[in-house]
């Protein structure tokens, strides 16, 4: 594991950073082009996720564990919202029969 | 070996979560989230924060995405016939995305932070470590949490439990 590690340190700072900007662009188009609001909230995972692992790559550069407690808070945040989101789809599914949110556009005003 | 062994990841972990934007079927969708998850947890074995990649194993890939599965099959929504939005709405969509990785590229170039990721202390990410932290300066956060997943929790069985007739 040591040795692992070792080789894969002269990865720069900046291809973590584009590559969770390009996850987390890729989460964005997922919730702006689907209706299905299930596939919405995984692109919200998506998103979620891109910004735990930028998190944990700037911890290991700055040597700070602080940002990896973050990373915990925000994945115990995610059990929660991922919890109380698909109780209010199935509530949502069992009212209108349809998990397609254009079902929902009376919320808008 | 070197360093492509996270590029190879990264390469992976793209491709895979565009195939969870870009499959019809919710099932698959699913699937690709769990693989892309998988990789999210090789990059944090590579960046050495093993506590993390444990916890992103099982919470993410073991317990929300059964909760993801396990609602497309109750509902029985394993087939595809999501209603497209017209094709307007999603080319503005991709419009739009490609705008928001323009602005962050455009703004990385003008900073451009080139120094290599420097793993200083290899026990950072250790549960030794994490668990000092944790239960330290960031001991009510965490108690808090306690109480965040709690009330989701009676939320959630409150949400969704049938509604007795009230009024007859």
């Amino acid at each position: 594991m040591d040795n692992l590690t070792q080789t894969l340190q002269a990865v720069p700072l900046n291809h973590y950073i584009w590559l969770s900007a390009i996850i987390f662009t890729i989460g964005v188009i997922g919730v702006l082009t689907r209706r299905n609001a299930i596939v919405i909230f995984m692109s919200v995972e998506l998103m979620l996720n891109a910004v735990n692992l930028l998190l944990t790559a700037f911890s290991v550069h700055h040597n700070d564990p602080s940002g990896q407690v973050f990373v915990f808070f925000i994945m115990a945040l995610a059990a929660a919202e991922v919890a109380v989101g698909l109780s209010i789809i199935v509530m949502v599914y069992r009212n209108t029969q349809s998990i397609d949110i254009n079902v929902l556009n009376r919320l808008k005003w | 070996m070197g360093t492509s062994v996270f590029y190879f990841v990264a390469t992976l972990s793209i491709i895979f979560s565009l195939m969870v934007i870009f499959s019809k079927n919710p099932i698959h969708s699913v699937l690709y989230l769990i693989l892309t998850f998988f990789t999210f947890t090789v990059h944090y074995v590579l960046l050495n924060a093993q506590f993390l990649a444990v916890v992103n194993f099982i919470v993410y890939m073991g317990a929300i995405m059964v909760l993801f599965l396990f609602v497309l099959m109750l509902l029985n929504l394993n087939k595809e016939n999501e209603p497209n939005k017209s094709s307007l709405v999603k080319i503005l969509g991709v419009i739009a995305g490609g705008c928001l990785i323009v602005t962050l590229v455009g703004s990385l170039k003008a900073v451009s932070i080139n120094t290599p990721l420097v793993l200083q202390n290899p026990n950072l990410g250790l549960v030794k470590n994490l668990g000092k932290e944790l239960f330290g300066p960031f001991m009510l956060p965490f108690e808090l949490s306690s109480i965040l997943l709690l009330t989701a929790m009676v939320g959630a069985v409150l949400l969704t439990k049938k509604e007795e007739k009230a009024n007859g």
